[in-house]
């Protein structure tokens, strides 16, 4: 059974400063890391002889308005089957710049997951073959899950405030 | 002898007398076409599910003429909207509506189709009349079966009293034209 110490130690003896911050939620390993460095641990761990982190469970977007340089970021949960040991690896990049390096070329499964992030978010994964939107309409020229916009636009018209008391 | 329980469709105004009746041909095509609705089921979510009750035994909608479910566009009568559209759905009921042949009613059931209902949201078209006319609206959240047994009837009342011109009327081209159609 791995620790979720031995895991952060052998992550920071690899990688030192790339490794920000971690902390453990409710028995779970979750770090932060250099957003410049995120394929490159990524592919660290899938080949570690040890830990043998093959499994990209899920990969998702955040957006933290308030985080001045770091509002948006991108999540990836990692699951070794070998070892039942999950974790959750996060990386944080300014929204002036919304850029990180793509997953695609360690797991194929975050194809579709960036495309869904992009489509949500608008990050850029640089390197991704088909970054195109995926659940929205194609001509949808913004990023819904971004948390700019009022609770209630003003300015719609698909709505008609007769009918419904506003 | 007991009354029977069969109702047949009433006849429309005219005159009668031993062996015949006259009346104009537009009630008597009105007649015909109100009784013999064929509805497309444009289910997309829980409407849907009462429409299924609405088409089974227990409500019945063969009652009203509308024993056959037509499940392609091109003989269906009536287009029946069930359920959230969601706007990347709607490019796709519209071409449905476009298959049907004139003459064509809709009707839209539940708060979903008629608003939006509960989704005021990015991702939900606020209402297929955005897209499509509609004839009559069917709110509840979802309907229950007699209200869209409510709903046919109301389609069969206009239905019944359509214009045979009405379809070539400049008011009706008009109004295709409002949503982009020839």
């Amino acid at each position: 059974m791995l620790e979720n110490k031995y895991v952060l130690e052998a992550l920071q003896a690899q990688f030192g400063d790339a490794i920000l911050a971690a902390e453990e939620s409710y028995g779970m390993l979750s770090f932060e890391i250099n957003p410049a460095k995120n394929t490159e641990i990524a592919t660290w761990l899938f080949e570690h002889p040890e830990l043998k982190v093959t499994f990209l469970t899920d990969l998702c977007g955040v957006h933290f308005p308030n985080n001045a340089g770091k509002e948006l970021g991108v999540v990836y949960h990692f699951h070794s089957f070998e070892n039942n040991f999950r974790m959750r690896m996060k990386a944080f990049i300014p929204v002036a710049n919304p850029t990180i390096n793509t997953m695609t070329t360690v797991y194929n499964a975050a194809n579709w997951m960036e495309r869904e992030t992009f489509d949500f978010y608008g990050i850029l994964f640089e390197g991704h073959p088909n970054l195109k939107r995926i659940l929205n309409v194609d001509d949808m020229d913004y990023f819904p899950m971004r948390k700019e916009y009022p609770l209630e636009d003003a300015t719609r018209t698909d709505k008609d405030d007769r009918y419904f008391g506003r | 002898m007991k009354e029977s329980k069969v109702n047949i469709a009433e006849e429309p105004e005219g005159l009668k007398g031993e062996g015949f009746f006259a009346t104009s041909l537009e009630k008597v095509v009105g007649l015909a076409r109100a009784n013999s609705i064929w509805p497309l089921p444009f289910a997309t979510s829980c409407c849907g599910i009462e429409f299924m009750a609405t088409m089974a035994s227990d409500y019945d909608l063969a009652r009203f003429g509308s024993e056959r479910l037509s499940f392609s566009p091109r003989q269906a009568d009536l287009l029946m909207v069930m359920g959230t559209i969601s706007k990347k759905m709607a490019p796709i009921l519209k071409k449905v509506y476009l298959q049907m042949a004139e003459p064509r009613w809709v009707l839209s059931v539940g708060a979903c189709a008629c608003s939006g209902g509960i989704f005021d949201t990015y991702s939900v078209l606020q209402g297929i009349d955005k897209v499509i006319p509609v004839d009559v609206y069917v709110p509840g959240c979802p309907p229950r079966p007699e209200q869209i047994i409510d709903g046919i009837v109301k389609i069969q009342e206009l239905v019944k009293s359509e214009s045979l011109r009405r379809r070539n009327s400049d008011e009706y081209k008009d109004l295709m034209a409002s949503y982009g159609i020839e």
